[in-house]
């Protein structure tokens, strides 16, 4: 159900700075809207990206509801070697989401 | 007779218009406040303890002008080199009108390479964004743009 959309480029040389976007589908409810009826639409947001290297931790995000929806991230890590980069969402009302990309350094 | 008549009326519309008064703080106070300097400052304060926030270093990226609240690209750079002695550790991200005053917080390292960060926002006012960003010699430094939002963000029903 959860959709993620990965963009790292496929293939860097060795030391390159590389750009990692990442876009996962989500209506990131802020829990400050209201319905015609006047109840509260209850938060719900992811709380956390983290991305991983070859299984190090190279970034990590906390959101609040003043992310858009469908929140869009993107951030640089520098090409060391080839390996495969792990994503991983976690938000409110037990949502998760993770996807990966892979890539070849030469 | 009709002279007590009248007070009785009086009376009872004071009362009523007391109880409207009280029925309706509640309704005030439940709402989201918009985040307000206390709260900004408290949350920088969070994110920085006592350390002297200085201005620098930071680029915040933001149109100055927003017609749509919903969706606000954000881009922070950070101009600062990115080595394993010294380097950017996080970004955070805060705002001064919106019912949080925290809009995220971004955790670099040494092997990011750039410290530069992009995302979308929401914003429910025009108002300031204040961007500051956490050395590994733990020294804060900020930036802050002034953005005019003409449709805000959060106002509409759910359906």
């Amino acid at each position: 159900m959860a959709s993620a959309l990965i963009n790292v480029p496929k293939k860097a040389k060795r030391g390159d700075i590389i750009e990692i976007k990442t876009l996962m589908s989500h209506i990131m409810e802020t829990g400050y809207r209201h319905t015609a009826a006047g109840e509260v639409v209850p938060r719900d947001i992811i709380t956390n990206l983290t991305c991983r290297y070859n299984g190090v931790e190279i970034f990590r995000a906390d959101l609040f509801p003043a992310i858009a929806a469908n929140p869009f991230i993107s951030f640089f890590t520098v090409a060391t070697e080839s390996g495969k980069f792990d994503f991983e969402w976690v938000g409110d009302r037990g949502f998760s989401g993770t996807a990966s990309a892979s890539i070849t350094v030469e | 007779m009709p002279k007590q008549a009248n007070s009785t009326r009086r009376h009872f519309l004071g009362l009523a218009g007391g109880a409207a008064v009280l029925g309706t703080i509640p309704v005030v106070t439940l709402r989201p406040a918009e985040a307000t300097p206390a709260t900004l400052a408290a949350a920088i304060r969070n994110v920085a303890g006592e350390a002297v926030v200085r201005t620098g270093k930071v680029k915040l990226d933001v149109p100055p002008l927003v017609e749509n609240g919903n969706t606000v690209p954000m881009t922070v750079v950070v101009s600062n080199p990115m080595t394993p002695d010294d380097y950017v550790k996080s970004i955070h991200v805060f705002n001064e009108k919106n019912p949080q005053p925290n809009i995220g917080n971004f955790y670099l390292g040494p092997h990011a390479g750039r410290a530069q960060i992009s995302t979308r926002i929401r914003l429910a006012d025009s108002q300031k964004i204040i961007a500051i960003a956490r050395l590994s010699d733990d020294s804060f430094w900020s930036a802050s743009v002034d953005v005019v939002v003409t449709l805000a963000a959060c106002t509409e029903e759910a359906i």
